[in-house]
């Protein structure tokens, strides 16, 4: 489904592309640093978060009968990438990049005493002989060559796309213009003229940075803990990473179920109007005169009480989380439509009385035909805005429903069971701070880099805000 | 005026009707009376003529929306569904599973959630509005974008970092105010400042912004450029007209808010562990007793109602264009 997610998308993209008055709003949209910079970031999220869709089961054995034994466990291609951080987990709490167990254990010394003290952990830092003394001198040494590594790979990248885009602009100007002057830039010339684009050096030092962050991050995730380990154990920096998706599935899906309902009733309220309009607006008021939270608590609970009633449903554990974040996404966008509906009627509404559906109405152009050429084309800003708007609330809204306990499946990973994991370690002491440290960064930087995007998005849109 | 209320209130019939429609199928798609009989005796071993015996004492015992087997009008009145909401409209709630009274609890429960809810909403629309009107006044500056920056990051951080991380803060590390509970009188103060506090930080970011788009819209307008061409400080263009006349997109949002404060904030409440409308919410939620849901979602949903048509009225008070017919 999220495939399908994906070639709508590009499918837009390329419609749009043929489409001049179209690709002006997004072409303002390029022309802004925050809006390309924040795009970068929210891209890198959603790589993440598809390269944890893509599920398979590992085959563990070929029988002699050439039937394959699959395990039981679902596992997703970010999960084969980060097997070194999935694997190694530890006994329990451990500080970021700490060399030593949270908790003090009897352990037997070689003569024999028992002594009750900080016990080495398993994996993290393992390689050093004394880590009170080699714990700082090798963090910064990875720290230093992570750096570097970073660095040279964002280098590097940034060159061969470059190139690329070099001979792409030059292919085209050959395969489009037989007679036309060929440029004589070479790819060194052309990237001088790109660092003059104040978008295109921000986009540049932003890439250089995230590599250089990736590279320290890789280098030393391979013998440390870099954001701690949680109470069973498991790596921080690994449930942090693994809730993006979950965070990215409730932004999207939900937009998804809305959208038909906000859509096809707004409209169809604006223009028919008579008791069609009586009958939506009903609806939709009934819809929102009940507090939301109180509707989804509500409705989440039912599905719950459901859900146990019918166990023979599933067949894994995982496959009745799955669903319950699928209905959790209904119910969020079944609550939610009304807002966009209620705009999207009005500005139907006004759309209808304008002079160019009117002068289609006098030649006789279907209701249908009205609708789908002229209406919905033009109200398609406002249902933009909208969803990039909604997509950072929706994110915000699941930690806060996990967390009341109306979220997602407590063994789904996402911000809120994070949060909700780690809220009560707050009282011990010394303090175990790292996991809601990692979940609310995680969740700032997407939320930040969705809010700021829309916001470029918006004002690119915006037909109000009047630009010279 | 009065024809007016008339019709907004008649009209309001029909969608708390709907309403209670609503959570009554929600309720009963997935819960039958008997479940809810079994759950409240205890899972395990009832005999049927126990789960009978309780249906019949909390009405339980009639089919759920039509009664073929009886005769006229009480074919429909003579349902659960009828029997169970047509008294809401006299303010009688009936009485939780647990035999308690809903109506009193609701009163009871009330002061505590408007003792967090109203400090918050007021203090709030001050300081958010002040924000919004000094960006305003330095609009296009560096001041200005540095505001704007400071919105748009306080709104991507999650309220539950602002409770979290407050009642730390505040409670664990200076010991201030006690982290939760609520204690009736004077001594609520102590109890009720750290929630307004952090309800206030938890919306500053989005509704300045909000208040600081409306200013902006104002401020292009040609009686703000008459106004300073009569030679009035800017200071006073801001507050005397554009906050005038920005007072009716700011009612639109705000009015509307006012009557669903006694309801409560889920959240903070549970958080704080205060006893008030949104805790009494979520706890009959967890217990799926759903005379109390349906009579706080009643409560709720009458709430709004009487918020828009409040806001209509506030309308007339503002701008004196408006009438109502």
């Amino acid at each position: 489904m999220i495939y399908l997610l994906l070639a709508t998308v590009l499918a837009a993209a390329l419609w749009i592309r043929k489409r001049p008055h179209l690709v002006l709003p997004w072409q303002r949209v390029a022309k802004g640093s925050v809006g390309m910079v924040s795009l970068l970031l929210l891209s890198l999220f959603v790589l993440v978060g598809l390269l944890d869709t893509m599920h398979y089961r590992a085959a563990l054995s070929e029988k002699s009968n050439g039937q394959t034994v699959y395990s039981a466990e679902v596992l997703s291609v970010f999960d084969a990438l980060a097997k070194g951080i999935k694997s190694r987990s530890e006994k329990t709490y451990s500080a970021p990049l700490a060399a030593y167990l949270y908790a003090k254990e009897s352990m037997e010394t070689s003569e024999g005493k028992i002594l009750r003290d900080y016990p080495r952990l398993r994996y993290g830092g393992a390689h050093l002989a004394d880590p009170q003394r080699e714990l700082l001198g090798d963090v910064l040494k990875r720290t230093g060559i992570g750096a570097l590594e970073g660095l040279l790979i964002g280098v590097l990248l940034i060159a061969v796309s470059n190139m690329l885009f070099h001979f792409f602009v030059k292919f085209r100007t050959v395969w489009s213009s037989a007679g036309r002057e060929i440029s004589k830039d070479n790819w060194i010339s052309t990237f001088t003229r790109a660092m003059k684009n104040k978008p295109f050096k921000a986009l540049l030092i932003t890439t250089l940075l995230i590599a250089m962050l990736l590279g320290i991050t890789v280098n030393l995730a391979a013998v440390y803990h870099v954001l701690g380990t949680d109470k069973v154990g498991q790596d921080v920096l690994y449930l942090a990473l693994k809730s993006i998706r979950t965070g990215l599935v409730i932004g999207t899906v939900t937009t998804l179920v809305m959208l038909p309902f906000a859509l096809l009733l707004g409209i169809a309220a604006g223009y028919l109007r008579g008791w069609v309009d009586d009958v939506i607006q009903y609806l939709y008021t009934v819809l929102s005169s009940i507090p939301s939270v109180l509707l989804i608590a509500a409705a989440v609970l039912m599905m719950q009480v459901y859900i146990e009633m019918h166990p023979d449903w599933f067949e894994t554990s995982a496959a009745r989380a799955d669903l319950r974040l699928l209905f959790l996404c209904l119910i969020l966008g079944v609550t939610s439509w009304t807002g966009l509906c209620r705009l999207l009627r009005g500005e139907t509404l006004k759309l209808r009385e304008l002079e160019y559906i009117q002068a289609a109405q006098a030649f006789g152009v279907s209701s249908s035909r009205i609708l789908t050429r002229h209406i919905v084309p033009n109200v398609m800003h406002i249902v933009l805005i909208a969803v990039v708007m909604d997509f950072s609330s929706l994110v915000l809204a699941e930690a806060v429903l996990s967390y009341v306990g109306v979220g997602v499946d407590p063994s789904t990973m996402s911000f809120g069971t994070l949060i909700n994991s780690a809220r009560l370690e707050m009282g011990r002491e010394p303090m175990v701070w790292w996991t809601l440290a990692a979940a609310f960064g995680f969740m700032l930087v997407l939320v930040l880099a969705a809010n700021l995007f829309a916001d470029a998005v918006r004002d690119a849109f915006d037909p109000r805000l009047n630009r010279t | 005026m009065i024809a007016y209320l008339i019709r907004r209130i008649l009209y309001a019939i029909p969608i708390l009707v709907g309403v209670n429609l609503l959570t009554f199928s929600l309720f009963f798609v997935v819960n039958t009376a008997d479940d809810m009989a079994r759950m409240q005796l205890g899972m395990k071993r009832v005999t049927p003529e126990a789960i009978e015996k309780w249906k019949q004492q909390h009405g339980y015992d009639k089919p759920l929306l039509f009664n073929a087997h009886a005769e006229g009008i009480s074919k429909i009145s003579d349902t659960i569904f009828f029997q169970k909401s047509a008294r809401m409209f006299a303010f009688d709630f009936g009485s939780s599973n647990d035999g308690r009274n809903v109506a009193r609890e609701i009163q009871t429960r009330m002061m505590p959630s408007l003792a967090i809810a109203l400090p918050t909403f007021l203090i709030g629309l001050l300081i958010y509005i002040t924000f919004a009107l000094l960006m305003t006044l330095f609009r296009a500056t560096a001041l200005d974008m540095l505001g704007v920056s400071l919105c748009v990051l306080l709104m991507s951080i999650s309220g539950l970092f602002y409770i979290i991380g407050g009642q730390f803060v505040a409670s664990k590390l200076w010991h201030w105010v006690p982290i939760s509970g609520y204690a009736g009188g004077l001594d609520s103060i102590k109890f009720v400042l750290l929630p307004v506090l952090i309800g206030v930080m938890g919306s500053v970011g989005a509704s300045s912004r909000w208040y600081r788009t409306i200013f902006l819209e104002e401020i292009g307008k040609d009686y703000v450029r008459t106004a300073r061409a009569k030679g009035l400080s800017e200071l006073r263009v801001l507050f005397r007209h554009v906050l005038k006349n920005a007072m009716i997109p700011i009612l639109t949002g705000v009015v509307v808010v006012i009557p669903l404060l006694f309801m409560g904030s889920l959240l903070t409440e549970s958080f704080f562990g205060i006893p008030g409308l949104g805790s009494y919410t979520i706890d009959a939620i967890n217990a799926q007793d759903f005379s109390v849901v349906r009579a706080m979602v009643f409560l709720g949903s009458m709430l709004y109602i009487a918020g828009l048509v409040l806001t209509d009225i506030s309308y007339t008070i503002v701008d004196p264009r408006v009438r109502l017919q």
